[in-house]
């Protein structure tokens, strides 16, 4: 079923406990990564919104900035603010190009006023350091990190399993990190995720990756879950995935995520194509990404075509599939802003079919983060 | 119904008289994970041997169905379009996609049997 056998993948450090739990490993980014264990997509995607499962996310590149300027600086890079951000917390932004698209988004903690850890999406990890390097290396002190794996918890359960073996973490709330002790292994932990559920991702000394993650699974309700669960997730959550619904041709404002940017920020500019998303901004974009509601039960998938009830073209799907929870078809997708109200009437082009289809709000199930 | 006969793409057919019944053998049910939607052809449609025919998705990716032989679509298995979870549960039983008025019987003898498609997937693993 795989042609990969002759291309030398990259192992995480859980490898070995992934073949263990039978999971069917595939290539991704250049890595062999679970993609579901024998449970399947469906139970673990089930599972994760209704218990609490357990991922390897550990290919995602984790990096530090230090340095007395390092917030500024790494403003000069994103639009999100940096410096307004509180120690001890955590925030989504993007990294973005000179036309304003974005070429990664990131997940930047503040650690202290002088110390950023950042979380980037594997397949960019190796060009955002090397664009973070050109950029500000010379103004702060970069550093990959590659001793540490990385694990998300996800789940309304992981709150209570989390409790049985790190006391501290029930104090954290949604989007804060913190240093944190799990079954006695120190670990740094934001309380945060990718699957719209409450859960932590957890940073831990790969030597000891292993023991942590046999511990979460020992824990009453605690799963192991694959890529493919991680994906029909944040469909249903309405985020993200980069390469697929964001990427160097979408400006923040038409991936409609700019509520990243704050009031200073979206005024100042000061990162790469401001000038171009401040027009976005105060002219609106030409199209945007929105929620799509096949009314069928077909789903559509990325790069089908979306047209108005006339049969013209409007654009593409991004990210589509079948959600679990939703128990329906869901999709995200870009159309022109006149087409991107919420029960506006559009059609999917699906094997040649005009299929019925309406712009729907996101997400498709409800967030259930633990916010302050 | 007599012996199936199997395709490399992993369809079955099962013949009586000139009908066939044509579905998905189990190591496809297994190799797609939970199937959450299927498209079976319409009656009277004229089908050509290795042309799409019917579609089946799982959570995370579309797959068609092609036909094993060339003829005319006699009916689609509703069942398991109302759920069609049936397919990972009954792949080469109850979960048949559709059946098929042969046209060219002959086309069978290019299909594998049982014994020729379990060989053929352990060059697979």
């Amino acid at each position: 079923m795989s042609d990969s056998h002759d291309t030398p993948l990259l192992t995480t450090p859980l490898d070995r406990l992934h073949r263990e739990l039978d999971g069917k490993m595939v290539p991704f980014a250049g890595y062999a990564m679970p993609v579901q264990y024998p449970a399947g997509v469906l139970t673990e995607h089930v599972h994760t919104r209704t218990n609490a499962s357990l991922f390897d996310v550990s290919h995602m590149g984790q990096a530090e900035i230090r340095g007395a300027d390092g917030a500024r600086w790494l403003e000069t890079l994103v639009p999100g603010d940096i410096q307004g951000l509180g120690i001890g917390k955590t925030r989504y932004t993007v990294f973005t190009n000179d036309q304003g698209g974005i070429l990664d988004d990131l997940m930047v903690s503040k650690l202290a006023d002088d110390h950023l850890f950042l979380v980037i999406n594997a397949a960019c990890k190796h060009a955002d350091f090397a664009h973070m390097q050109a950029k500000i290396g010379d103004k702060v002190q970069l550093r990959m990190i590659e001793d540490r794996a990385l694990v998300a918890l996800q789940g309304p359960k992981a709150a209570e399993a989390m409790a049985k073996v790190a006391p501290d973490a029930g104090a954290m709330t949604f989007m804060t990190i913190r240093e944190i002790t799990i079954a006695g292994i120190a670990c740094l932990a934001t309380r945060s995720g990718y699957t719209g559920e409450d859960g932590w991702e957890i940073s831990v000394p790969e030597a000891r990756v292993e023991e942590l993650v046999r511990a979460l699974l020992a824990l009453p309700g605690v799963m192991p879950a694959g890529l493919g669960a991680r994906d029909s997730l944040r469909l249903e959550a309405g985020l993200c995935l980069y390469g697929s619904d964001i990427d160097t041709a979408t400006t923040p404002v038409e991936a409609n995520i700019a509520w990243i940017m704050n009031k200073r920020r979206r005024a100042e500019g000061g990162f790469p194509g401001a000038a171009i998303i401040q027009r976005q901004l105060a002219e609106g974009p030409a199209r945007l990404r929105v929620g799509i509601q096949p009314l069928g039960r077909a789903p559509a998938r990325a790069h089908t075509e979306i047209t108005d009830e006339a049969g013209n073209r409007l654009g593409e799907i991004c990210s589509g599939g079948f959600g679990p929870s939703a128990d329906r078809p869901v999709a995200m997708g870009y159309v022109p802003r006149d087409f991107a109200a919420i029960g506006t009437k559009i059609k999917l082009v699906v094997r040649g079919k005009a299929l019925d289809a309406e712009v729907a709000a996101l997400p498709f199930v409800p967030h259930r983060y633990i916010k302050a | 119904m007599g012996d199936k006969r199997f395709t490399k793409d992993h369809e079955w057919i099962s013949v009586a008289g000139d009908i066939g019944t044509v579905g998905i053998s189990d190591y496809a049910q297994h190799a797609l994970g939970d199937v959450v939607f299927v498209e079976v052809p319409e009656p009277g449609r004229a089908i050509a041997k290795g042309a799409e025919a019917a579609v089946v998705e799982s959570v995370k990716a579309a797959s068609e169905v092609y036909s094993p032989v060339s003829g005319t679509v006699v009916k689609g298995n509703q069942a398991i379009v109302d759920q069609p979870g049936l397919v990972n549960e009954a792949a080469e039983t109850g979960a048949w996609f559709f059946t098929i008025k042969l046209s060219d019987p002959s086309e069978l003898t290019g299909l594998m049997d049982r014994a020729a498609y379990d060989a053929y997937l352990k060059t697979l693993e």
